[in-house]
């Protein structure tokens, strides 16, 4: 009996581990995405996530729309504020310093925070799950309907954009543009216009990673810098700007960090995800799949 | 220190130490002597991350973390195993410098966004720790019974002794660092911040000047932590936080980085806009924040210094 329980508990801790693991995935495939374009890391891509739950809050509580249409508005908003952010802030910046343009996107997420905490104060808050219907046992552990969406929701993502980055006209042009911006331009890409897709893109997708967590961790202002960190953690251990790195990574951060609050400290299970981005970033900056080659090539 | 500095040095301690006299008689503004004493402390941790982020051209966000080690190391070895605070202040300095040397030679081999990133990320997790260790540093619910200074037989316990205290350690730092500047080490940061590949082809050893600044950044925090814990006799993890550590960025950003007396400005400036104007729009504090340190960074990269500096010439 003792040994099946603990059997149990292990595969519960790595269900809920691999779900909130496929949330920073996604988290770290926005800052790939922006960074392939520009070479810029986004500090407020966890605010993305953030935002994306809480307006997806809004259209569900206030508006009474059913959950994917809210889904498909919060996104397509959240979208659009990348747009804007980049337009009238980032644009402005791209001569400035490599520090500036760090303390201007750190800016924008404190920002962006202050104006969540604005609009929703400081309550967590709740979305109804995206199908109904109890929990799923497998092999003992119940397994919450929402847990497949996010799965899914996150594989098509990662596919998408694969495809998209890879055998599409624009998706090969954005990659150009972080190769070689001045190059690109000369064969007639219009860069602007690909970093600011980027920029939609990424915050589209920070958006939906919040609102499909939110049925099962709920959301609040506050939650962003976290988010982004442990999302920037599976970024570097991907390699910056690989997306199937970055899901394998997520995945690995995700485990780590539930089963450490399973079996070790319930307290300490935020640090976990943070010291593997210390040690990825101190002693394997490549990442775990990157090629240290590539690497020294990055400006950074 | 050449002698424009001097001067300049003279005129702000001379104003810093009529302060008290001129607004003491005036109820409505007698506890400027407070945030003062505050707006003090902070100062000395943005002389250290100024020469960080100015001269040695590195960002470091986790200098609400420095901070926050002096702070508790003074706390707890004098509220919990009886230490005279004189001599848990050195510890604190000792310890955060320690730490800082431990995370510094890993964590300055990055750059830009990676340096930030790491340091974002050690700062979280110390903060973490705090939060945790609740034993040792009491958790959320904060540290208390923390004695106030004492320094021989004298007890410095009034704002008015607090206030001279700290601003003549801040002074003592600012001069300390001028000297640093105009030292072989001083121009060799500036070579570093300008092309740290240049620099260490004209043999500078980059990284070894890097680590010692950032030692002495922590060092000064930690030491800014233990006046602030001696100050104030009560802790909580919350004023450790990233946000500080954003607001240590600001303050010497929006002075001007590339000049200590532009870090003295940016402190006291937002010292006061934090403690003292922002307090009836508590909930607006950290949209005005981002809003300000967005404004500086996009229009102002050289900080209010370089305004003035363009009206002298």
């Amino acid at each position: 009996m003792v040994g099946s329980s603990l059997g149990t508990d292990f595969l519960q801790y790595a269900i809920s581990g691999l779900t909130i693991g496929v949330i920073y995935a996604l988290v770290a495939i926005g800052y790939n995405i922006i960074y392939n374009v520009t070479e810029i890391i986004n500090f407020a891509q966890g605010e993305f996530v953030v935002l994306g739950a809480l307006t997806a809050v809004f259209f569900v509580g206030s508006l009474h729309l059913p959950i994917y249409l809210a889904f498909l508005a919060a996104v397509v908003c959240t979208g659009c504020l990348g747009l804007l952010m980049e337009r009238f802030v980032i644009r402005k910046a791209r001569q400035a310093s490599v520090l500036s343009l760090i303390i201007i996107t750190i800016a924008l997420s404190i920002m962006l925070k202050g104006t969540a905490m604005l609009c929703w104060g400081k309550d967590p808050y709740s979305l109804p799950s995206f199908s109904g219907g109890g929990p799923v046992m497998i092999g003992g552990a119940a397994v919450q309907p929402q847990a497949f969406w996010i799965i899914g929701v996150s594989a098509l993502v990662v596919l998408g954009l694969t495809l998209f980055f890879h055998r599409s006209v624009y998706g090969k042009a954005m990659l150009a543009c972080a190769d070689n911006p001045n190059a690109a331009r000369m064969v007639g890409i219009p860069v602007q216009q690909m970093v600011l897709l980027s920029f939609l893109l990424s915050a589209a997708i920070g958006a939906a990673a919040g609102v499909i967590i939110t049925p099962i961790s709920l959301m609040e202002y506050d939650r962003g810098a976290l988010l982004g960190l442990k999302g920037f953690g599976a970024a570097i251990l991907g390699g910056l700007g690989q997306f199937v790195g970055a899901l394998a990574a997520g995945i690995i951060l995700g485990l780590a960090e539930s089963f450490c609050a399973g079996y070790l400290s319930s307290g300490y299970k935020d640090a976990v995800a943070l010291v593997l981005l210390l040690l990825a970033l101190f002693y394997k900056p490549e990442g775990l799949f990157g090629s240290g080659e590539a690497a020294k090539l990055k400006r950074f | 220190m050449n002698r424009k500095d001097w001067w300049i040095l003279l005129g702000a301690s001379a104003a810093l130490g009529a302060f008290p006299w001129l607004v003491l008689p005036f109820k409505a503004v007698s506890h400027y002597i407070d945030v003062m004493v505050f707006a003090g402390i902070f100062t000395v941790v943005a002389l250290g991350l100024s020469m960080l982020m100015g001269y040695a051209g590195q960002i470091s966000m986790a200098q609400a973390a420095f901070f926050g080690v002096g702070a508790y190391t003074s706390g707890i070895l004098t509220s919990k195993f009886g230490w005279p605070p004189l001599a848990a202040v050195p510890m604190g300095m000792v310890l955060s410098g320690g730490v800082a040397w431990l995370v510094g030679i890993p964590a300055l081999r990055l750059k830009g966004h990676y340096l930030a990133m790491a340091t974002l990320g050690f700062g979280v997790i110390v903060h973490i720790v705090l939060s945790e260790e609740v034993e040792w540093t009491g958790g959320p619910s904060g540290l208390i019974n923390i004695p106030s200074l004492r320094i021989g037989p004298w007890k410095v316990s009034s704002e008015i002794s607090w206030y001279y205290l700290v601003w003549v350690i801040a002074f003592l730092c600012l001069v300390f660092c001028f000297h640093i500047l105009h030292s072989r080490v001083g121009r060799a940061l500036r070579a570093i911040h300008e092309s740290e590949v240049a620099a260490e082809s004209m043999g500078v050893p980059t990284a070894r000047y890097k680590l010692q600044v950032f030692v002495l950044g922590a060092a000064f925090a930690a030491l800014a932590g233990s006046l602030y814990a001696h100050y104030v006799q009560f802790l909580t993890p919350s004023s450790f936080n990233l946000m500080w550590s954003i607001r240590f960025v600001l303050m010497v950003m929006m002075g001007g980085m590339q000049s200590l007396w532009g870090a003295l400005l940016g402190t006291i400036l937002l010292t006061f806009v934090g403690n003292e104007w922002l307090h009836v729009f508590a909930e607006f504090e950290v949209l005005v924040y981002g809003a300000i340190l967005l404004v500086v960074a996009l229009f102002l990269p050289q900080g209010l210094v370089s305004l003035v500096k363009r009206h002298v010439s």
